[in-house]
């Protein structure tokens, strides 16, 4: 209420104007209605629970917060950090949030920590139905690439509080998969003067000066590294665990493009890649598929153009911090249950995103939704975004097809290395050359 | 470091001398009374800098590893990385360059605004006004100001527009974004309001006799301003100094958003540590930057005794 009464002497001050007024009852309406909100007791717990989410922002939408209140009377307050600070506070401050929302590849920083508690897998009620890429590791049948810090490797713990990974499947899961995707290269095909179809021409001279790369090393070494060998200058053992030398060669290759104009810029954020791709700044640089699908909604024509060497997959999950107990930890089960049960999976869908059991989504997508999505077929309608905007026109293709052909052509994962503190180092010596 | 938080205690000479009388009259009292003035800003300065700075230290003689980010130990392994590696003397060189064009260009223009409003504009209201104008750029986010380059420098943005209309050149300039320029730019945009403020504050207390005296004895302009009201100012350009070097040497938002990221930055370097979990290392950069920037100001204290001049 304090903020409402601030608000009406401001509009004293400055002399009570119509539509000041108007503010000032928006405003004192706004803040009865909430207050009746949060008055009234959810159906389902005694008293409102709040669950507090920290995690990098791409699944902090305010819808799934307001649905979760309406179906389970959940109250979710999102923390949102970049992935390096959401990393950095899971690690230092895990009494400051009861659920996280972290990328798979994080796991290896925080797990050790004991940080995270393992998750009842019987108590997760669509488990089975779980994508088996993070349970098994096999994806229609086949093995994934284990390359870089594949899902299923950091998938489970040796026990409850275990602080060490298990090889195979145990009834503890260190955090339940929400949204993963396969990344490439984002183009701008209005401004790109011929066909691009490999990684290497991210480093190719024919765009020079408008290109960009992610200053995330986790992330950034692993374009690099697809960039390098599908140029056939190194042939990595393994580019998601690379050694001293390998990584030493690949800064080398780098640095020498960037001393000759290659990039453009490095982003860290997702709206500097928006920026730099809507302004034509740069044509051709590595995207997250909601940027791509923002580049559109401004009208403007971007591409994630499916490459031949494959993708770089990503994938995030929920874990609950070890300090959650009683009625929290109940309460965070049920909001994971509640997450795998379709309406959320359905929602990040639209983002361009895949959720970790599709059967459920399913339910709440229209076929023409799902068709465009997941299955790689043309829109019979236009396609929507969670927020209305139009992002594929009738008749479209989603690029790189179905799920099946993109999931199914990932090359490798978000990583961290072995050599990680000697890849940050190096990769320093990369952005100040 | 004691001496700018005592000149902040005392912001008038006129205060002190009347504390120096109290002094006097009651001598028991004055004896602790000063204690108790300096007590808050001291205890302030003890909790939120002196320990965490102490706890920097040590930790910049820690070891660590990716899944054990702090080990207590004592080792110079990160001071060794760090004056060993060749990437941190060219940062140094970059920033120190940076610094200096930055430093240049925002003294020169903040003596010549402060020396506008001080002895052109004649209404306190609107100098007071025009002075707040010049905090404009601080009306933004990063975000905002972040955007908004790229249609004034970019590649197809208005500046570029315009020299290709003109003729002035063939192909679209690239240099004026993404660039050290582009950085530059953006220092002196948002960093001249530092230069400025401490600058005016000297100017207004120039006795206006003094330069009328000057003038009555035969002075030109120029020489008004060459040999009253430079010298005069002396603790403001000093003052603005360093604040504007401190910043800019420390910097890493800037750099990064108008550099494109590809401008090298010691804040930048050390942020990198910091994103991956590399505390150690990024301590013991910091401490080195600390004591090259309390060099730097420790040599400008040396050239203007700024106590002496307030």
């Amino acid at each position: 209420m304090s903020d409402n009464n601030r608000k009406n002497e401001g509009n004293e001050h400055g002399g009570l104007s119509r539509r000041g007024f108007l503010k000032g009852v928006a405003v004192a309406g706004g803040v009865a209605a909430i207050g009746g909100i949060n008055g009234i007791p959810s159906v389902r717990a005694s008293e409102p629970v709040v669950l507090r989410l920290l995690g990098t922002g791409v699944t902090h939408y305010k819808e799934i917060a307001d649905q979760a209140k309406k179906d389970l009377g959940i109250t979710i307050e999102f923390t949102t950090l970049n992935s390096d600070d959401a990393l950095k506070r899971a690690i230092t401050q895990p009494s400051s949030f009861d659920l996280l929302d972290t990328e798979y590849f994080a796991l290896k920083k925080i797990i050790p920590s004991g940080n995270l508690r393992g998750m009842d897998v019987k108590r997760i009620k669509h488990y089975e139905d779980i994508v088996s890429i993070f349970t098994t590791g096999k994806f229609n049948g086949r093995m994934v690439s284990p390359q870089g810090t594949a899902p299923f490797e950091v998938s489970y713990l040796d026990g409850e509080f275990g602080r060490k990974f298990s090889a195979k499947p145990t009834e503890w899961m260190t955090v339940v998969p929400t949204v993963y995707n396969a990344d490439t290269l984002g183009i701008r095909p209005d401004l790109v003067p011929r066909p691009v179809s490999s990684w290497a021409d991210l480093l190719s001279p024919d765009f020079k000066g408008k290109t960009a790369i992610i200053n995330v090393p986790s992330v950034g070494i692993m374009d690099a590294a697809m960039a390098i060998e599908a140029m056939g200058k190194i042939h990595y053992r393994d580019k998601g665990n690379m050694t001293r030398g390998e990584i030493d060669k690949t800064i080398d290759i780098l640095t020498a493009a960037k001393k000759q104009g290659q990039f453009r810029a490095f982003w860290k954020d997702f709206n500097e890649s928006v920026n730099l791709m809507a302004s034509g700044e740069v044509v051709l640089q590595s995207m997250w598929s909601p940027a791509v699908s923002k580049v559109r909604e401004m009208g403007i024509p971007c591409k994630y153009q499916a490459l031949k060497e494959g993708y770089r997959g990503w994938g995030i999950g929920l874990g609950i911090p070890s300090h959650v107990k009683g009625k929290t930890l109940d309460a965070a089960y049920e909001f994971i249950n509640w997450y795998l049960s379709g309406w959320a999976g359905a929602f990040l869908s639209r983002q361009g995103y895949y959720t970790a059991v599709p059967e459920t989504t399913k339910q709440f997508m229209s076929p023409d939704e799902w068709g465009y999505w997941m299955d790689g077929k043309p829109a019979i309608g236009s396609i929507l975004s969670p927020t209305g905007q139009k992002v594929g026109a009738p008749g479209s293709i989603r690029d790189g097809g179905s799920f099946d052909q993109r999931m199914g052509a990932v090359a490798c994962w978000n990583t961290v290395m072995d050599e990680d503190r000697y890849l940050v180092r190096r990769w320093n010596d990369f952005v100040s050359a | 470091m004691s001496q700018p938080e005592q000149n902040s205690a005392l912001p008038e000479a006129g205060t002190r001398r009347r504390g120096s009388g109290y002094h006097w009259s009651t001598p028991s009292a004055s004896r602790i009374a000063p204690y108790l003035q300096v007590a808050p800003i001291s205890a302030v300065f003890l909790f939120f800098f002196l320990i965490p700075v102490i706890l920097v230290i040590v930790i910049s003689f820690f070891n660590y590893q990716t899944y054990d980010i702090l080990i207590p130990d004592f080792t110079l392994m990160n001071y060794q990385d760090v004056f060993s590696s060749s990437v941190t003397y060219k940062t140094y060189w970059t920033t120190v360059k940076l610094s200096f064009i930055v430093w240049a260009v925002t003294l020169v223009l903040g003596f010549t605004i402060s020396y506008f409003l001080v002895f052109h504009v004649r209404s306190r209201s609107r100098q007071v006004v025009l002075l707040l104008l010049c905090t404009i750029p601080f009306w933004t986010s990063d975000e905002i100001r972040m955007i908004s380059w790229i249609p004034l420098l970019g590649r197809d943005g208005v500046v570029n527009n315009f020299l290709l209309a003109t003729g002035i050149v063939k192909q679209p300039v690239e240099w004026l974004l993404y660039s050290q320029f582009a950085v530059v730019l953006g220092y002196v945009h948002l960093y001249t309001v530092f230069m400025i403020v401490p600058i005016f504050n000297s100017m207004m207390r120039i006795d206006k006799s003094l330069v009328e005296a000057a003038v009555d004895a035969g002075a030109k302009g120029w020489q008004v301003v060459l040999n009253v009201v430079l010298p005069l100012s002396k603790s403001g350009l000093a003052i603005g100094s360093i604040f504007v070097i401190s910043i800019v040497m420390g910097d890493f938002v800037t750099v990064n958003v108008l550099g494109g990221g590809q401008v090298a930055s010691i804040g930048k370097e050390i942020v990198t540590d910091l994103s991956s979990l590399q505390f150690p290392p990024a301590a013991a950069e910091s401490m080195v930057l600390l004591a090259f920037v309390i060099m730097l100001i420790a040599a400008l204290v040396k050239i203007v005794d700024i106590r002496k001049e307030l």
